[in-house]
């Protein structure tokens, strides 16, 4: 009689628990990709906590808090690790709707990865998405801050050449005019030296070097 | 005779001086940035390896040694000589290719326009630039959508890098008709980009000879230093091996020569009056062959040493692309078939792949399984913006310390470029100097200045989202023919109207020895009619097919070929290459009548 049960209940649960049976899911780890010389082996005690872990999902989910480990079935384990999960309610007749399963995973996914050292890549619920972390922006983008500071430099610098041409080029118009003004006032200082009057080569009467002027008075004669 | 005497005056130092180089060096280096630009980095390598490799650089040298040195030569010959800017120098030759035939005209309107577009590209560098200083790279991985449960669509199916650039950066529209609206972002990277070369030429060549120190030096710094990261990388001897192994029978396609030759042209930056206007600062009497044949030469070295850093780094990406395909495989087999997780390695995928194959074959054609073949990887050339900005950048999200190499990068394509706008701003600037467009009493500064802002408010169009578009037009049609043109009316007239002997008489007086009788014959025979070719073999290849330029379509994954809106543009197309010889008052009816339609 015992034994009749026990073989209904396995039936059962081969009906329930079987690859692309209604609101089964897939689950698919590759623990050594992830951990790769510190990997572990998948054995029946990873999969009590995994079913564990599944069953704390959905007792969080309101409605289902009576879930126990009991109604978490796995099925078609393999090598890869890859096997088929259900959630039964608590007459074990019929399994939970996708629609809970699947969001209760995706509230606790983060818990989940972690009590296996895994992450969204290395442990995946097929069919289950999940959600990406939001984008990391700063409050003003970096390349504005740096924009800022380069253009500011150039601007100082074109002002510095620009004031600088202007000064040099202001020097040189009052440069100019200085010496105008001299020569037509005829008030250039005319230093003297040995007799012989030194004056700047007089721009206006070209030919004249007074210093070769010959004065036959100024020279010892022979 | 022609030693002691100084030839007949052509020259008028108008009493003002010239300003002058502080140093022959100096000189050089700036020739060196103008001539070596972003180019060499992108162009030459894509062509080596399109045209087979080692083989290429056959024709490559042939082109340099009958086209590119004697046309430079002349070109730093007559600048010196006449010591004037581009347009100065052809009313001095001969009044009729001055004024009316006004190729200087023509070569002061092409510094214009390239000079428009060149600092667009720089525009675009600056940006990628200033987004490199952050960790991890904003185009490292793309944006998750609205829910959050993936990445936005278009992203996922372009590829991350692409996303970043048509998306992220130029927000490009499906159409050059819709030409969208400004791209704020990209308005300050152009108003920052004008910002600084105004600075860098705000005075001349006193301004621009001191930063070309840097701008010159720079990016040769960076590119030894890449080719030590990219040779220590996995994968880069595929990479050397795959871009020199010489396939000579490529050189029997006329099309290699054609490339070639125009490769050597663009690349030595002739006829667009820059170096004209460079060696016009030079004193009268002063080596210019050697010069020539230094720069010329530089220049060529550059694109080699530049072709192995790139090819080097692409070399490891394509080796990278070949591992992640087979990895993919891998994963499917390992999926599909349950085998133990990293049961298959790379080496043993083959073996296993085969026993699967011959099992159950139906379960194997099922799952898709993509061919991974290295030599497909390396293919996959790019050259322009695509080889900066797409697959270069995604090279660099491979390298450990990403961001640093992105900053050195950017920050040498800046610098090439910006050592290029110096020469094209010369060969605008100093002709309008001779001309004298500007009474005197107003200073270089301002004349700069306004020049600078008129370039600004051109190249705003190339800020909107259909501005790539008109950028790819510009590359494409605008400046190349235009400058085959000059240069034949260069050697023309230097040698037939100016007058062979008076040439020669002239170098003699200026370097102190005749021009031998490679100069000689290059000059009067081989050069004009290389360029003649290239001419005719540019307008057969343009005729034959029609306009097109690529659009990307952000339904469809990745680009595709579109023709150029409708017939109204064919036919001013011929109407303008005949009006071309004019001037530049004719290129106004290009393109859809819009207001701001560029004039290229």
């Amino acid at each position: 009689m015992l034994w009749l049960l026990f073989l209904l209940v396995t039936a059962s649960h081969a009906e329930l628990c079987k690859p692309d049976a209604e609101n089964a899911f897939k689950v698919r780890l590759s623990i050594k990709t992830a951990l790769g010389d510190q990997s572990y082996t998948w054995d029946t005690n990873e999969e009590y906590l995994f079913r564990a872990m599944v069953a704390f999902s959905m007792r969080k989910v309101p409605n289902r808090e009576a879930t126990e480990i009991a109604h978490v079935l796995l099925c078609n384990i393999t090598q890869r690790v890859s096997f088929w999960f259900v959630v039964t309610d608590p007459s074990k007749n019929h399994t939970l709707p996708a629609v809970e399963v699947q969001s209760a995973i995706r509230m606790n996914r983060n818990r989940i990865n972690n009590a296996f050292l895994l992450n969204d890549q290395t442990l995946e619920f097929l069919k289950i998405p999940a959600t990406l972390g939001p984008p990391t922006d700063s409050a003003v983008p970096v390349w504005i801050i740096i924009f800022g500071v380069v253009f500011c430099i150039v601007i100082v610098a074109i002002t510095l050449l620009i004031l600088s041409g202007i000064r040099q080029r202001r020097r040189k118009s009052k440069g100019l005019p200085e010496v105008e003004d001299a020569e037509d006032k005829c008030e250039t200082p005319i230093t003297v030296e040995n007799g012989i009057p030194c004056d700047p080569l007089d721009t206006k009467e070209v030919h004249l070097n007074e210093a070769f002027v010959p004065e036959g008075e100024r020279l010892t004669p022979l | 005779m022609a030693l002691t005497e100084e030839p007949q005056s052509l020259v008028e130092d108008s009493g003002d001086e010239r300003p002058k180089w502080d140093n022959k060096f100096q000189y050089l280096l700036s020739c060196i940035g103008f001539a070596v630009g972003l180019g060499n980095i992108w162009r030459f390598p894509y062509l080596c390896q399109t045209y087979g490799g080692g083989a290429f650089l056959i024709p490559y040298l042939i082109a340099l040694v009958f086209e590119g040195i004697p046309l430079f030569h002349i070109e730093l010959a007559i600048g010196q000589r006449l010591r004037r800017g581009s347009i100065g120098v052809w009313t001095a030759i001969s009044p009729y290719l001055g004024g009316v035939v006004s190729a200087g005209l023509g070569c002061f309107t092409v510094s214009f326009l390239v000079s428009l577009y060149y600092n667009t590209i720089l525009m675009w560098v600056l940006w990628y630039f200033l987004n490199s200083f952050q960790n991890p790279l904003p185009w490292s991985s793309c944006p998750p959508d609205r829910n959050r449960t993936g990445f936005v669509d278009e992203c996922q199916g372009s590829g991350v890098v692409s996303y970043f650039w048509y998306r992220q950066t130029l927000n490009i529209s499906a159409d050059i008709g819709d030409s969208g609206a400004l791209q704020w972002r990209l308005l300050m990277c152009l108003a920052a980009c004008w910002v600084v070369v105004y600075l860098c030429v705000i005075r001349g060549i006193e301004s621009s000879g001191k930063v070309i120190y840097f701008t010159a030096l720079f990016p040769y710094l960076v590119l030894t230093l890449f080719l030590i990261r990219g040779l220590t990388l996995p994968g880069a001897k595929e990479g050397l091996l795959y871009l020199f192994t010489p396939n000579l029978e490529i050189l029997r396609n006329p099309r290699v020569w054609l490339d070639a030759a125009t490769q050597i042209f663009f690349s030595l930056s002739l006829a667009f009056g820059g170096h004209i206007a460079f060696a016009s600062y030079n004193p009268p009497r002063n080596d210019c062959e050697k010069d020539a044949v230094i720069i010329a030469l530089v220049n060529s070295m550059t694109s080699l040493y530049a072709s192995i850093t790139v090819f080097s780094v692409v070399g490891f990406k394509a080796t990278n692309d070949y591992e992640k395909c087979l990895d993919r495989n891998i994963l499917s087999l390992i999926n599909a078939f349950e085998l133990p997780d990293q049961s298959v390695s790379r080496d043993d995928y083959p073996a296993v792949l085969a026993d699967l194959n011959a099992t159950q074959p139906a379960r194997v054609a099922r799952l898709l399984l993509r061919s991974c073949r290295l030599e497909d990887f390396l293919d996959k050339s790019a050259s322009g913006t695509g080889l900066a900005f797409i697959v270069f950048t995604e090279c660099l999200l491979h390298l450990p310390v990403a961001p640093a190499w992105a900053v050195l990068f950017f920050g040498m394509l800046f610098t090439l470029g910006l050592s290029s706008m110096f020469g094209n701003m010369e060969g605008v600037i100093t002709p309008l100097l001779d001309l004298g467009v500007l009474p005197r009493s107003v200073p270089k500064e301002l004349l700069t200045g306004l020049v600078c802002l008129a370039c600004f408010a051109c190249a705003l169009c190339f800020t909107l989202q259909s501005g790539n578009y008109w950028l790819e037009i510009f590359d494409n049609y605008a400046a190349s023919l235009n400058l085959i043109i000059f240069a034949f009316f260069e050697v023309f007239g230097v040698v037939y109207v100016y007058g062979m002997n008076r040439f020669c008489n002239d170098i003699e007086w200026m370097t102190g020895r005749r021009p031998n009788l490679y100069w000689r014959v290059a000059w009067k025979l081989v050069s004009p009619l290389l360029l003649l070719s290239v001419f005719g073999a540019y307008l057969v290849l343009l005729v034959q097919k029609p306009l097109s330029y690529k659009a990307w379509n952000p339904q469809h994954v990745g680009p595709s070929m579109k023709p150029f809106p409708d017939d109204p543009l064919h036919g001013q197309c011929a109407c303008h290459l005949c009006l071309r010889m004019g001037g530049s008052e004719c290129i106004q009816d290009w393109g859809p009548s819009r207001p701001g339609a560029p004039a290229p």
